[in-house]
């Protein structure tokens, strides 16, 4: 089963309850966590892998034969994304903006046109106690993300527990992680920014038309805002936990929730019980 | 006219929390919330929206039926797997446009596609500009250059000396397209191993770019050893840190509140962020 935690932005806690989850399922047996936030991994940070594997993924792009352009201009006018400009006797390629889609190549009259490939970033792949781990590794200033969200869920073993670490959001990228989950977990605040930002990561697993439940982070008992919605959205609250400095500093220092507060534990593997049951447990 | 942009790296640094309270600090500006995923300025500034318009992403393809052969061709050149059966998924199509170049036919029509919405606002700190971004809409950038783009318009004519923008999450091409042009970023980072990871590439990112940067440490006693090496690496760089904010209740209870934390309250937070704007707007000048 894939199960992907989610948030509508970043800093809720996302990871920790990740980490923990996979720390809980790993006490049972094989476990794959995914880290698809490959803009800025950090599931390695909690969960300190050993790393095995590093595969470059590439993305194609346009080189350009200057013995062979005309320097007609037909493939700047067809590029949607501006990758190209074409002068008086130069083409210029902005390889960032370049979308792969081969759109230049096959419409050059003078065939001056073929591709390279570019890398964009890596996956490497880890083992982290009985937890095969995975992540991807967007390049600064790359600007295109989601072909190596595809070559990180690649790795997805079937018939094991895979959890997706997700970008924060609801936008393509998000989207390429949570798209064919069977459960989405989201993870919000109980403050007006978690519920503004919650209320679009719904919107978004409602489109997908993904199961989803939520838990509720750094809880101060005050969660009104987020039960109040969940009820009328019909979505169930997993559980809550509370906001716990030593939780906070265990972060800050690299340790995931579970392992700063063992007594955490059921609540994950009630979760994974339910999941496995295929049931969300309501609490 | 100057622009600063607050920057984070990953969310949940308090990273809108100190941009609302920096729109409380700073006199004659215009207020930006390029953090189109997840616009929240707006809680903290309850905006009285006066003009909106439409934000047009890419166009998507569409077949018509009557002029279609059902040849298949822009099924096998489409490289997104938008095209199954002669039929467009829409979600799937990134609007290149490839197919519509190449049908024999002239069955391929683009059509405009609304991606989101863009505002302008008035506000008891200043006009703001923000918009929302449709969900599963590519976050690719242009939104938030079309935020910009309004915000120096609004700036021009109502004579604003600066622009405060509430950046973008991430170090993608959202945050890429929010540097350009930019006079100074504060990297607003936190002591735990992602935040200090985070931070680097921010500062790579605005070294790359040529943009000067300030960083500050939010919650710098959640890990003081971290908070150390943060202090020790911007050395490095020549990265000013003015302040270290301390964890506080006080941010989170301004923050359910929706009120800016210098609005809400008193205390060292509130004392770090007004030294922290002393120490930027004279950076500004
Ligand atoms: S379409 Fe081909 S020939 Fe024309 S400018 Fe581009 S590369 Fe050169
Ligand atoms: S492959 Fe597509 S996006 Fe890339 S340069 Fe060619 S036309 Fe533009
Ligand atoms: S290329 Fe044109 S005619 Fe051929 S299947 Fe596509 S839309 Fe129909
Ligand atoms: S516009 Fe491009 S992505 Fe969209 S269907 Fe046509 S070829 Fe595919």
């Amino acid at each position: 089963m894939i199960v992907a935690v989610a948030s509508g932005k970043g800093g809720t806690g996302k990871t920790t309850v990740a980490a923990s989850l996979a720390l809980v399922a790993a006490e049972k047996g094989p476990v794959q966590y995914l880290d698809c936030d490959v803009e800025e991994p950090n599931g390695h940070l909690l969960l300190h892998p050993a790393w095995e594997h590093r595969r470059a993924v590439t993305v194609p792009v346009p080189v350009i034969d200057r013995d062979k352009c005309n320097f007609c201009g037909r493939c700047a006018q067809i590029c949607a994304f501006h990758a190209l400009a074409v002068l008086p006797d130069e083409v210029l390629v902005f390889p960032e903006l370049c979308h792969g889609c081969g759109g230049c190549q096959y419409f050059c009259p003078m065939k001056a046109i073929t591709e390279n490939k570019r890398e964009i970033g890596c996956v490497e792949t880890g083992q982290s106690g009985a937890i095969q781990f995975v992540h991807g590794c967007l390049q600064v200033g790359e600007a295109i993300c989601t072909p190596l969200i595809g070559a990180v869920k690649e790795q997805a073993a079937p018939g094991t527990l895979t959890i997706l670490d997700a970008p924060p959001g609801t936008s393509c990228p998000v989207i390429k992680t949570v798209t064919n989950a069977g459960f989405c977990i989201l993870v919000t605040e109980p403050t007006p920014f978690g519920l503004h930002d919650l209320r679009l990561a719904v919107k978004m697993v409602k489109k997908l038309g993904i199961p989803c439940g939520i838990i509720i982070n750094r809880s101060d008992g005050q969660d009104q805002l987020i039960v109040e919605f969940s009820r009328d959205m019909h979505i169930p609250v997993l559980f809550r936990l509370p906001e716990d400095r030593m939780v906070a500093e265990g972060y800050a220092g690299g340790m995931p929730a579970v392992t700063v507060r063992p007594a955490w534990k059921p609540l994950f593997q009630n979760l994974l019980d339910g999941l496995e049951a295929g049931k969300q447990c309501v609490s | 006219m100057r622009e600063l942009v607050v920057l984070s790296g990953k969310g949940g640094t308090g990273k809108t929390s100190i941009c609302g309270s920096l729109a409380v600090l700073a006199a004659n500006k215009v207020l930006a919330d390029c953090d189109v995923d997840a616009a929240n300025l707006h809680l903290l500034l309850e905006p009285e929206i006066k003009s909106s318009s439409p934000f047009y992403g890419l166009p998507k393809a569409q077949i018509n039926d009557d002029l279609c052969l059902a040849c298949d061709l822009c099924a096998h050149l489409c490289r997104f797997n938008a095209i199954r059966g002669q039929r467009v998924l829409t979600g799937n199509c990134e609007g290149c446009g490839v197919c519509y170049h190449a049908c024999p036919c002239e069955a391929v029509e683009m059509l405009p596609h609304i991606a989101g919405e863009l505002h302008l606002s008035k506000t008891r700190y200043g006009p703001l500009v923000h918009a929302n971004l449709g969900v599963a809409e590519d976050n690719s950038g242009k939104l938030v250059a079309a935020v910009r783009k309004k915000a120096r318009q609004v700036a021009e004519a109502e004579k604003k000396e600066l622009i405060i923008t509430d950046g973008p999450p991430g170090v993608g091409c959202p945050v890429i397209s929010c540097l350009s042009g930019i006079d100074l970023v504060l990297v607003v980072t936190e002591p735990t191993l992602s935040g200090m990871h985070d931070m680097e590439r921010m500062l790579d990112l605005a070294d790359f770019f040529n943009v000067k940067a300030v960083v500050c440490i939010n919650k710098w006693d959640l890990h003081p050893g971290n908070t150390e090496s943060i202090e020790a690496s911007c050395r490095r760089r020549d990265v000013p840190v003015p302040v270290r904010l301390p964890y506080d209740q006080i941010v989170k209870e301004a923050a359910c509140r929706a009120q800016p934390v210098v609005q809400y309250g008193s205390g060292p937070v509130v004392d770090g962020i007004v030294a922290l704007w002393d120490e930027l707007r004279t950076r500004l000048v």
